[in-house]
């Protein structure tokens, strides 16, 4: 067990570089587009959203989440059977009940989020509960709950707000410089006019590269993390077979998900993006994907079962 | 002098090492207590549904003593004895409810119950919840032999007296469900 703790103090140590990297981020790109568009209020303001965010994708960040994916709560009475088979997973692992979770997709798939065990959630999708059999499902959720067991989920979770916030913020930031920026610089005069175009091209760059960035650092903390929650959920039901043949029906369905969100993607047991799936590409496209190739994590269950 | 700093370095370091080794096996070998404990409340909560399915099932089927009697015997076994036995009964139990079930087909009315069918189900579940805190518990315990048997911790575990836990195998009606070995 001495590797699920390391990964825990891990994933808690990465949750806190993210979050640094974050404030650094927001704090720099109010700074150079305070400067690039004359905003003197914008450095403030940007440190201001910098702290509240990162708070908020703490304590929120599952709710966001849930809400961003159309998730909503079920109790013991609504599904009895999913609910049973996440107690006595919980159960067997030790860990405290999460809270469950239906979306209303047909697409199969499911993620877990939450700061932490005590306050965790799993979410499954309708189509994942009417296409797996029973052991299947129960393969899938046990993966989940070994996300929640390793604090995957704090990190991914975070991510979530963090990246979805970067993402919203320098779109907004290159619309608002294509429709007041030109207007702006007419009315002033034309000293300094030459340092300002250069901030408002450095400013552009940055908006074209931070969603680039936070993509990046999405992926670097999702595909590792799949495989290890495959081992160590495989461990919990002993049967890596069911877990393979689920990874199999997931990825095998034709079907996109509806409420498809970048932010959200590598949370999802499956890439819910559906061009993405089991194709050859070269490695370079391959460097974005969310999540392992499915073909690999299939193999290696199958191999832990001989 | 340096001989003496010497050998009050290694003494300290030994003393800390010996501290955070033992402290280390007291936390693990709680935890095997406390799984053990996990397991007593699912065999409590099994104990309790018992009486409430007998007495509905009495209702319908009035000549099945002999099948009331073994759970009856059998429930009170779920409370008494060492875990391993505690589980063994219930696993004992597990066979005589399904002969009880087997009854109940019998008896249309009963099985229309809608009473009868959420215990059934409970009780069904109960099982799955005790095998379920059974491999929590055989997990811990794994770990816990693993610390004491391993060196350097062998040594203050037979200093101090820590002595292996027993896992709780699985009894041969189980085991047939179980395909896959790592």
């Amino acid at each position: 067990m001495a590797t699920t703790y390391s990964e825990i103090s891990s994933n808690k140590w990465r949750t806190v570089v993210v979050m640094t990297l974050f404030v650094a981020a927001i704090i720099g790109l109010g700074y150079v587009f305070g400067i690039a568009l004359r905003l003197p209020w914008l450095l403030p303001l940007a440190i201001v959203i910098a702290i509240v965010q990162s708070f908020s994708s703490y304590w929120w960040s599952d709710k966001v989440a849930l809400a961003i994916s159309g998730a909503h709560q079920i109790d013991k009475a609504q599904a009895p059977e999913l609910y049973r088979l996440v107690e006595n997973l919980s159960i067997a692992s030790g860990l405290p009940m999460p809270r469950v979770y239906i979306v209303d997709d047909p697409s199969p798939n499911a993620f877990a989020t939450g700061r932490n065990p005590q306050h965790a959630a799993i979410a499954v999708t309708t189509g994942l509960l009417g296409k797996l059999t029973k052991p299947e499902l129960e393969g899938v959720l046990s993966h989940e709950l070994s996300h929640i067991g390793n604090y995957d989920i704090l990190l991914s979770s975070v991510v979530v707000v963090l990246v979805g916030f970067v993402v919203l913020l320098s779109d907004f930031f290159l619309r608002y410089t294509f429709w007041f920026g030109g207007g702006r610089r007419r009315n002033s005069d034309s000293g300094g006019g030459q340092t300002g175009a250069i901030l408002l091209l450095i400013g552009i760059v940055l908006a074209i590269l931070s969603p680039l960035f936070a993509m990046l650092i999405q992926l670097a903390i999702s595909r590792r993390r799949e495989l290890l929650a495959d081992a160590s959920g495989a461990l919990l039901t002993r049967n890596p077979n069911e877990l393979a043949s689920a990874l199999e029906k997931i990825t095998a369905d034709p079907g996109s998900m509806r409420h498809v969100n970048k932010a959200t993607a590598h949370l999802w047991i499956a890439s819910p993006l559906h061009d993405t799936r089991g194709k050859k590409r070269s490695w370079f496209s391959g460097l974005f994907d969310t999540h392992p190739d499915p073909a690999v994590r299939i193999k290696r269950l199958r191999e832990m079962a001989m | 002098m340096v001989a003496f700093w010497t050998v009050l370095v290694i003494v300290v370091v030994l003393v800390l090492a010996f501290v955070g080794l033992y402290n280390g096996l007291v936390r693990r070998r709680n935890r095997v207590q406390e799984a053990s404990s996990d397991i007593d409340v699912q065999l409590k909560r099994r104990y309790e549904l018992i009486p409430n399915l007998v007495n509905t099932v009495k209702g319908y089927a009035t000549h099945e003593r002999e099948v009331f009697e073994k759970v009856t015997e059998l429930r009170a076994g779920l409370l008494t004895g060492t875990t391993a036995e505690k589980i063994n009964t219930s696993n004992q139990l597990t066979e005589t409810l399904k002969s009880l079930f087997a009854v109940a087909e019998n008896y249309p009315e009963l099985k229309a119950n809608q009473n009868f069918l959420a215990l059934q189900a409970d009780l069904t579940d109960t099982q799955d919840k005790i095998m379920a805190a059974q491999r929590f518990y055989n997990a811990n315990v794994r770990d816990f032999n693993t610390a004491i048997q391993v060196f350097p911790t062998n040594l203050i575990a037979s200093m101090m007296g820590f002595s292996a836990f027993e896992f709780i195998e699985a009894t041969p009606t189980e085991t047939q469900n179980v395909n896959v070995q790592f």
